[in-house]
């Protein structure tokens, strides 16, 4: 694997390839440190904000042994107006083995690995509204471990996917890769959030959370995205949190073994209730947690094996 | 065997208990009994090998041994040599070998880096008081300075042949082939 831009890129043996070294990882827990990937150059380019996937990154890469490099484009010769190839074109003279990216322009992952201003691997940490496969990644981790479902996929699990879809990079990552992995995917939102084609994604529509809920295994609900709502897609806060948003009374229609999930960062009481954001069947901290552990997969899945 | 196509038994079932057997009481003689010991198995084939050491030592001695595997793949120093590994159970006992006499086991012992990133390994996991290593088969060539404790059987090989190792395990039988690489 040379670089990580999509989760529909993966196959469902890549995937679990990938869940599994993950879950090796974990055993490792106990050692100090992994000399894995001394002498590698690992760049985090981020021109967006991010507290869990930029320190997730970090930590996954010192885990292993690799030298990091943080980029954040505020304070950098990006805000004096630098191009993401000048900035690809400096990274590459310093020597960066890998480069973690999030952008706001969708696409942007993939223009920077083929572009040809590189020669390193190219990890996307997310691009716009498009794809964030190591989130998706981390979210599959997590619904197999909590089902002990270790060394299988996800077949006959149904999951929802609930509010912005239409914005969520976390939402089209987890479509594609929930549904390789064998699990039913069920979105629900309001219209307005819906993307236009859905109808053509490996998953299913509904509008109504109430019916959706008592059928599932999970359910994952997504951070309404102020910085990308320019235009009104519903009329107030509170209308979308009495439709859908998770509050206890409707947590009491999931069914008892399912588990709650959130990407982060959350706006307690608009998509989800303090109660619920904190209650025993939250997984929320065991996803920071896992996404650490899939970063290691990743990175080493990219960077280990045979030079080329 | 598919594998064993034109290659020599060297060792049959009874043979492998009887050199593991062995084992057993030259670890309670050189350990003078001691209640610390942690067998550490190196996947795949070591982590069996520990585990049946285990058992003949508390069928011997009468008490628990405390046994693990340890997987070396990230600690290897050949990773950007060949393709990727998929990653093995690595399983502590405790979480710890701070102060315990590990004694590391594994199938074939050969140019000696396997297990010197085992004992790299055991760096980043604590401090033993002492590390030993047990293996069914010694094949010779080292390339490092590091030699094993308990040594099933000195198989003298040259570098065109290789070592077949089956346990009932993971294969159809026990048995020690050596055959020339195809």
């Amino acid at each position: 694997m040379k670089h990580l831009l999509s989760s529909e890129d993966l196959n469902r043996d890549e995937i679990i390839t990938i869940l599994d070294t993950a879950a090796r990882m974990k055993d490792l827990a106990g050692a100090k440190k992994l000399p894995t990937l001394r002498g590698f150059t690992i760049v985090n380019l981020f021109f967006e904000d991010s507290t869990r996937t930029r320190i997730s990154f970090e930590a996954a890469s010192k885990r292993l042994s690799a030298d990091v490099i943080n980029f954040s484009a505020k304070g950098s010769s990006v805000s004096k107006g630098e191009s993401l190839k000048d900035t690809a074109l400096t990274l590459q003279a310093m020597g960066a083995d890998a480069i973690v990216i999030r952008h706001p322009a969708s696409g942007s992952a993939y223009r920077l690995a083929n572009a040809g201003w590189i020669s390193g691997s190219v990890i996307n940490a997310g691009d716009g509204t498009h794809q964030h496969p190591t989130q998706s990644l981390l979210d599959a981790f997590t619904i197999r471990n909590h089902f002990g479902l270790v060394g299988n996929d996800l077949s006959g699990r149904h999951i929802a996917i609930v509010g912005d879809i239409l914005h969520s990079r976390v939402a089209r990552s987890n479509i594609f890769l929930l549904s390789t992995l064998g699990a039913k995917v069920s979105v629900v939102a309001p219209p307005t959030l819906l993307p236009i084609g859905i109808e053509n994604w490996p998953c299913e529509v509904s509008y109504d959370l109430d019916s959706v809920l008592p059928q599932v295994d999970a359910v994952m609900m997504l951070r309404i995205q102020t910085e990308r709502m320019s235009d009104s897609f519903f009329p107030s806060e509170l209308e979308y949190s009495k439709r859908y948003g998770l509050d206890a009374k409707r947590f009491a229609q999931l069914p008892g073994h399912a588990i709650v999930m959130h990407p982060g960062p959350m706006n307690r009481g608009l998509e989800i209730s303090a109660t619920v954001a904190d209650c025993e069947r939250s997984v929320i901290v065991e996803q920071v947690a896992n996404g650490v552990l899939i970063r290691m997969a990743v990175l080493f899945h990219i960077l280990a094996g045979e030079s080329l | 065997m598919s594998d064993t196509k034109g290659a020599r038994l060297v060792l049959d079932a009874s043979d492998i208990t009887r050199a593991l057997t062995r084992i057993s009481y030259e670890i309670i003689e050189r350990s003078k009994g001691a209640s610390d010991i942690v067998l550490l198995g190196i996947p795949t084939r070591g982590a069996y090998l520990a585990q049946r050491l285990a058992q003949s030592l508390e069928k011997i001695q009468n008490q628990t041994i405390v046994v693990g595997t340890l997987d070396i793949t990230l600690f290897r120093d050949d990773l950007r040599r060949q393709p990727i590994r998929p990653l093995m159970r690595t399983d502590i006992p405790d979480g710890s070998i701070e102060n315990a006499l590990v004694i590391l086991v594994d199938d074939v012992f050969f140019s000696g880096r396997t297990i010197r990133a085992a004992l790299d390994a055991l760096n980043e996991f604590g401090r033993p008081r002492a590390v030993q290593l047990a293996v069914l088969i010694d094949r010779g060539h080292r390339e490092l300075p590091i030699r094993a404790d308990y040594v099933g059987k000195n198989l003298p090989t040259s570098l065109d042949e290789k070592v077949i190792v089956h346990l009932s395990e993971v294969d159809d039988e026990d048995s020690v082939y050596i055959g020339s690489v195809s």
